[in-house]
């Protein structure tokens, strides 16, 4: 036995496997350690907040001390963030369009260019052939550059209590600088926010424990009734063994996904939850198993080896136990490790046509999915949305699959490099 | 025919048949025998006429299709788990190949001991197991201290062949059958364990049914020869009459099949 664990883990795709998959366990244990609050929760008011990290504006302003920082290309990095080369080129091809001679123009004379746009630009004109989305967008650029060489600090004002007027509380210079150390509320959401304005990362650490926890219950039932009937049907055989084959086959027969589907589709969404799903995939993916185990226990039954624990006068428990499953137990364990590999893809198949557990309670990978469908996150290219959770479900499967290919390598001599 | 000493196994009609319909195979064919206490009978044919199948049914391994196997005159009953365990008290084989014999996730000490738990030893202290195992194994010139806590896999073959006398020899059953004991096993190894199968037989004094393809070993050995050709006994009889003045073809070419030293070997028949 040790001697077998030591010989697997010298398989280097067994190793990258494992290690794929510990380090997606210990994320999936440790993230909630450190972020508590609900994978569920909304926290975001409104739809795809790109990834980053989100410094709250009001505890900057207020921040303890300020630093006044000079900074040769601060100026340069303020005009670049509110007018882009695209606003450029799109504001002088405005002015084209109004009468300006091109060559008056220097899109790279920012000076020069506000000047002309604020002569020039009226955001009630619509240029023939101009399209009403194009006059909104003029408009946008032309509120976004609003006071954009201003050399003036923004005025702090706060309403007098008890005379309601404006007064002045505090300027915020253009140098001046806050350490994000003294913002007290700064949040990094390394993935943003989805369509309901929840926290992407938290979301997709606490789906992958879900995904994995479904695989599990997937895969051990599955091989479970896979081991029994498979076991059954070779070791007594005859009558035995034709009736399970007969309804092995029944299953071989239907296509499981289908049948996955009008299983899913049969339980009421309230009754669905994720171990639910678990069940069903797994109720439904115990064919192949129970007829390799079968074929398997089929040629080991004759064996002199059996033959001899019979006649030390063994009963039959013991000899499937003993005499039968060790030489079937590699094979089981890498058809284990498929069977829960295919339970995830199956549940995220199932979920992505709306078919998984219901949605109120617990994420999953293949729910994720399903709502940035929904929500059509890849038709606004909202990327984070759903490329991490596709990258998640290959790096599970792959990992499966590659300990999967390891520990065929050390079990089946043929495979040996 | 040596029918001084009481019958030990018979049978009469014993069949086999494997599969049906279009894949329908007879194994063993109806036939009749009569083995004698303390005798040693081979049983000898080619590959494929039955040999196995029907030392399988002796011991009870497989069941008959036809016909009726006695035991000690008495008709053989094993139909429970507890009738088949006082039966193999009485019956054991040691099997062609040692390497596929064993259990290979056991140890060397667990197959030794499931004899003596076999014979109602369970309850012996251990050094007094560890006394019965060593006295077995040196039986066979093995040394049990060397092969403790050892896998089978760790053995030559015919180390474990011998570690399959040694287990006959705790169990000391009435009928031991060996399926071609000696077939897996080199040419030296193999004088060894004939050797050691016959002081086990001249000791214990139980009834030896050779399996074997070889009829000369056959011949060497046993007292009583059946031919089985095609799942029957086509010849049968003292090992004398057989060899020496065989009435059948079929024995004739068997026994010509044997290579012989300084005389040309006939492979017109092969």
């Amino acid at each position: 036995m040790k001697h077998t664990i030591n010989q697997v883990f010298h398989s280097g795709k067994f190793v990258v496997g494992f290690t794929i998959l510990m380090t997606t366990l210990f994320v999936v244990f440790v993230y909630p350690l450190f972020i508590k609050e609900p994978p569920l929760q909304i926290i975001g008011q409104g739809t795809f907040f790109p990834p980053g990290l989100y410094v709250n504006t009001y505890d900057t302003i207020n921040a303890p001390t300020t630093y006044t920082l000079n900074l040769s290309d601060a100026e340069a990095r303020r005009i670049a963030s509110r007018l882009s080369q695209d606003d450029r080129v799109a504001m002088q091809e405005w002015l084209v369009a109004f009468g300006i001679p091109e060559d008056e123009i220097d899109i790279e004379n920012t000076e020069q260019l506000l000047t002309q746009w604020e002569a020039n630009y009226d955001p009630n004109l619509r240029l023939p052939g101009m399209t009403f989305a194009r006059q909104r967008y003029f408009q946008r650029v032309n509120a976004s550059i609003d006071g954009l060489l201003s050399t003036e600090g923004a005025i702090i004002a706060a309403r007098n209590a008890e005379t309601g007027e404006l007064e002045e509380t505090g300027v915020v210079k253009l140098t001046d600088f806050a350490n994000i150390n003294d913002v007290a509320n700064v949040r990094l959401l390394p993935l943003g926010t989805d369509n309901f304005g929840r926290d992407i990362s938290t979301q997709l650490v606490a789906a992958a424990g879900v995904s994995l926890l479904i695989g599990l219950v997937a895969g051990l039932i599955a091989t479970s009734i896979g081991l029994v009937l498979g076991l059954m049907a070779g070791y007594i055989g005859g009558i035995v063994d034709d009736s399970i084959m007969f309804v092995t086959n029944l299953f071989t027969v239907i296509p499981t996904f289908v049948l996955l589907i009008l299983i899913s589709f049969s339980i009421s969404q309230d009754q669905r939850g994720a171990i639910t799903i678990a069940i069903v995939i797994g109720f439904t993916s115990w064919v192949w198993t129970a007829r390799a185990v079968r074929s398997q226990v089929f040629s080991l039954r004759n064996r002199d080896h059996v033959n001899l624990s019979k006649l030390s006068g063994h009963p039959v428990p013991r000899i499937i136990f003993a005499d039968i499953l060790p030489y079937i137990a590699s094979y089981v364990v890498m058809a284990f490790i498929l069977q829960v590999s295919s339970a995830i893809l199956a549940e995220a198949s199932l979920s992505i046509l709306g078919l998984g557990p219901r949605t109120t309670e617990t994420p999953t990978l293949g729910l994720m999915m399903n709502w940035a469908m929904i929500y059509q996150a890849h038709i606004l290219g909202k990327w984070w949305a759903y490329m991490p959770v596709l990258l998640t479900i290959a790096l599970i499967t792959f990992s499966m699959n590659l300990m999967n290919t390891g520990l065929d390598q050390v079990f089946n001599p043929a495979l040996r490099d | 025919m040596a029918s001084k000493t009481n019958l030990c196994l018979s049978g009469t009609g014993v069949t086999k048949v494997f599969g049906f319909g279009r894949n329908r195979t007879l194994a063993v064919d109806h036939v009749d025998f009569a083995f004698h206490e303390g005798e040693i009978i081979s049983i000898v044919g080619e590959s494929g006429s039955g040999k196995t199948t029907l030392a399988k049914m002796l011991l009870g391994l497989i069941s008959t299709t036809e016909g009726e196997i006695f035991f000690q005159g008495q008709k053989r009953d094993i139909s429970s788990g507890k009738k088949k365990k006082e039966y193999w008290k009485n019956i054991q084989a040691i099997f062609q190949d040692p390497f596929s014999a064993y259990n290979t996730f056991h140890k060397i000490d667990a197959v030794l001991l499931d004899c003596i738990k076999l014979r109602g030893g369970d309850r012996l202290p251990k050094e007094e197991k560890v006394k019965l195992m060593t006295e077995a194994c040196s039986f066979v010139n093995l040394k049990f201290a060397e092969l403790t806590n050892k896998y089978p896999f760790e053995l030559s073959g015919g180390q474990m062949q011998r570690l399959m006398i040694a287990r006959i020899f705790l169990l000391k059953p009435k009928i031991l059958i060996a399926d071609e004991p000696t077939s897996m096993i080199d040419a030296c190894s193999r004088a060894t364990i004939l050797d050691y199968l016959m002081k086990l037989r001249d000791e214990t004094g139980m009834t030896l049914i050779f399996i074997t393809h070889d009829i000369g070993l056959a011949y060497y050995v046993s007292d009583t020869v059946y031919i089985m050709e095609h799942g029957k006994f086509v010849e049968s009889g003292t090992a004398d009459a057989v060899i020496l003045r065989p009435q059948e073809p079929y024995t004739r070419r068997l026994i010509s099949d044997v290579p012989k030293i300084y005389e040309e070997w006939d492979l017109s028949t092969v």
